[in-house]
């Protein structure tokens, strides 16, 4: 579904992705985990090129993203992202998030896009904010809305950018249910993340980033009882 | 008794006293053949030419805004070279009208550029609306860098174009936050229309130089039409004020 080959990014001087090779297979659930620094989250958005590549190519579904040619807004209208800081748009009501981009892109009417979000807040457990504003929400329930917003254009892919960083300790739990609840009907899902127990219960499989390079990716369970990478085994023995 | 009544009674008084006397000044300047219509007539102007120049002056900015900041938000590789000329010109545009005064804008578009035109007023508005585009420029420009980049990248990211994403997010957000600045620059506007009489434009302070030379008291026609600007301004804030707190609503947790 997603190929990636040489991946290179730099900022001026500073090579940040140095030349990643990894394929994602439909229904697979990814993981990345890393230290700071590492390229995770660079790596994520340049999925959907909102970091632009310095060199290689991206193809997803077929079609190589990296090319000017093809039209990076239909190909982002199948790729659902979900970010650290949530981002919803603090003007607008939890319904008018969840049903811009769907009604704006013609893809549904203002009635579908209503009936969407019905269902799409009833499914993140929030239904009765529909007519709520992001600042009254908490943290939890603002990434929750963001979900669903994503899930709102029927995405063939989820990317999750260390989707509950910024959450109260308190919060995190909801929003990995949510996610979870995902995974188990079958999305496509690439996580960045710091919940090692999120990782290792969900993901089908667990990328090691170091220093702009994946160190190592095995299946979870291996991953986390026997790794090999004397620099994965630092980074779990510390964070585990 | 009505007003030329009470003046004419004062009028034939041998010592009249301070408030007769005010009084007496206050009329010439106001009520002596009918002066006070010249008054609203030259504030006729001075609206007008606010409003023109205020149009003049928010397409400018927003076209000079969207384009350097279009420019600013390439996608690196994209270059698009008529946006770099476009850019480049737009920067000197706001160099020069921000590094040169007001009155000499004014002189240089009145006796030079339009130096056969009779028409000071509409030169004059055109002259504002010039100065006015590269102030309302940097507000909006800098209401657009201001916004958290993660708006943009959230409506990128859901399929929305660069333009959609701008119409529907990144604009209503900023304009919220540049309301405050945009209202201080209408309100300088507003003001600095009273420049334009330097070039003969028939403003309101056209005509109050000329009551008070015809009647040699320069006081009250200049204590009235500050007045009216401040009463023109007091008004505009009162609507700015209605307007911004509508748009707080979404900010009430």
């Amino acid at each position: 579904m997603i190929d990636v080959k040489n991946l290179t990014k730099s900022f001026g001087k500073h090579q940040v992705l140095q030349g990643i090779n990894e394929h994602i297979e439909k229904g697979e659930k990814v993981a990345i985990i890393g230290p700071s620094g590492s390229g995770k989250s660079t790596f994520l958005r340049c999925l959907n090129l909102l970091e632009e590549p310095t060199s290689g190519t991206i193809t997803f579904e077929g079609v190589d993203i990296t090319d000017p040619k093809n039209d990076i807004n239909k190909l982002r209208a199948r790729m659902g992202m979900v970010f650290q800081q949530f981002n919803l748009f603090p003007h607008m009501t939890v319904k008018q998030n969840i049903t811009l981009a769907p009604t704006k892109l013609k893809l549904m009417t203002k009635e579908e896009a209503d009936q969407k979000a019905v269902e799409l807040l009833e499914r993140v457990g929030l239904p009765d904010k529909i007519n709520a504003y992001p600042k009254q929400l908490s943290g939890g329930q603002q990434q929750r809305i963001a979900i669903a917003r994503a899930l709102a254009m029927n995405p063939d892919v989820m990317l999750f950018d260390e989707p509950t960083s910024a959450l109260d300790p308190e919060m995190v739990g909801e929003v990995l249910e949510i996610m979870k609840e995902l995974a188990d009907e079958g999305m496509t899902m690439v996580v960045v993340t710091h919940e090692m127990g999120f990782a290792r219960s969900v993901a089908t499989r667990v990328l090691f980033m170091d220093q702009g390079q994946i160190a190592e990716q095995n299946e979870p369970e291996a991953f986390f009882t026997n790794p090999q990478n004397p620099r994965l085994q630092e980074f779990l023995s510390k964070v585990l | 008794m009505d007003f030329t009544q009470i003046y004419e009674s004062f009028q034939g008084l041998e010592n009249p006293s301070f408030w007769q006397h005010v009084y007496m000044r206050f009329y010439r300047a106001w009520f002596e053949g009918d002066r006070w219509m010249q008054y609203f007539e030259g504030l006729g102007t001075t609206v007008l030419v606010t409003i023109l120049a205020l149009l003049i002056g928010v397409v400018l900015g927003v076209v000079v805004a969207v384009i350097r900041t279009g420019h600013d938000q390439q996608r690196k590789g994209k270059h698009n070279p008529v946006l770099g000329v476009l850019n480049l010109i737009c920067k000197i545009y706001v160099t020069v009208i921000r590094g040169t005064p007001m009155l000499v804008q004014l002189m240089i578009m009145g006796f030079v550029v339009f130096q056969n035109s009779r028409n000071f007023t509409m030169v004059g508005a055109l002259a504002l609306g010039i100065n006015s585009g590269a102030y309302v420029a940097e507000i909006i420009r800098g209401g657009l860098m201001s916004l958290d980049p993660g708006q943009m990248e959230a409506g990128r990211s859901l399929g929305l174009g660069y333009l959609p994403t701008m119409t529907y997010i990144v604009v209503p957000q900023a304009f919220k936050a540049i309301l405050p600045a945009l209202g201080n620059e209408f309100i300088t506007l507003l003001k600095d229309t009273s420049l334009i009489s330097a070039i003969a434009g028939k403003e309101v302070v056209y005509f109050a130089k000329a009551i008070g030379a015809k009647t040699y008291d320069y006081m009250f026609p200049l204590l009235i039409i500050a007045v009216m600007y401040l009463i023109l301004v007091l008004i505009f804030t009162w609507l700015q004020g209605k307007l911004e707190r509508r748009l707080r609503a979404s900010d009430r947790r």
